[in-house]
């Protein structure tokens, strides 16, 4: 799954709150549209979008559908984010020792 | 609260640095422009030849285009010099600044020994992206907003007997 996929499905407020509240367990849509200012097809909307991008899962219950968090969603953007630090902080490391090094040579320079 | 799960909420980096605290705090904030890949990783349209942490809290981290504009990567909530520094991330994928999308990258600096720094980093708020936050603006964007709850706390003040008002200013 494509980080920018993810991203852009927590782009939106309303879809972040929709992804919140199934953290905390699952809802039905009905239930998902009670809870919030939205109407019912708008969160059907930003559930489907949601579930393209695997950050949530449905299943049916009777008549019902009930969507789930997808535990590994957020694996993409971890992966990117961990990409980023280790680069990050591969040439920050590098970046201080020059500094120390030089730090050092000045300081005996200066006896 | 729910218990955390850091493999879940946050993400977390360790390097030890052959420089002392102060050597790295300083390379770390003062001179991130210096190190940060911009060639790479960058969300102005134009190339970057700087980035900048402004040294306070509430200060922004930006990148410099080479046309002298600037873009937003997120700002400083905590600037504690040589210790800890926690910057917000409201940066996505493909490097563009949406300040909704805010997680906090906090970076602790540990001396450990003459001339080396352990350097620890967590980036959290993974779980979430953003989404509390913009509960929280949804509070105060609903109606009455901030205007109405400075209304409100202005109205009870006002109410209040003054003797507690006249204990309240000492």
């Amino acid at each position: 799954m494509n980080v920018d996929v993810v991203l852009d499905a927590l782009s939106d407020r309303t879809r972040r709150q929709v992804f919140d509240r199934l953290r905390r367990g699952p809802l039905s849509v009905g239930e998902l549209a009670d809870g919030m200012a939205v109407s019912r097809p708008a969160v059907s909307q930003h559930l489907k979008v949601l579930k393209a991008a695997r950050l949530v899962a449905d299943r049916a219950e009777g008549t019902k559908r009930i969507y789930t968090i997808e535990p590994r969603g957020l694996d993409p953007v971890r992966k990117w984010l961990d990409g980023v630090w280790d680069e990050a902080l591969a040439r920050f490391q590098a970046a201080a020792e020059r500094e120390a090094k030089r730090e050092t040579k000045a300081k005996g320079a200066n006896r | 609260m729910s218990e955390r799960q850091e493999s879940k909420d946050s993400l977390r980096k360790v390097v030890t640095v052959a420089a002392s605290q102060e050597v790295a705090w300083r390379v770390f904030t003062d001179d991130i422009g210096s190190w940060w890949p911009l060639a790479t990783h960058k969300i102005g349209r134009v190339a970057a030849v700087d980035a900048v942490i402004e040294p306070r809290v509430g200060g922004r981290w930006f990148e410099r285009g080479e046309d002298g504009s600037t873009c937003t990567w997120g700002r400083v909530l905590v600037w504690e010099p040589t210790d800890r520094l926690v910057l917000t991330w409201e940066i996505t994928a493909d490097w563009a600044h949406d300040p909704e999308l805010r997680t906090e990258v906090e970076i602790r600096f540990i001396s450990a020994g003459a001339g080396s720094t352990r350097v620890e980093l967590e980036h959290r708020g993974l779980d979430a992206f953003g989404a509390r936050a913009a509960e929280m603006r949804g509070i105060f964007d609903s109606e009455g907003g901030w205007t109405g709850l400075l209304q409100g706390f202005v109205a009870r003040a006002d109410r209040a007997p003054r003797t507690e008002a006249h204990a309240a200013t000492t």
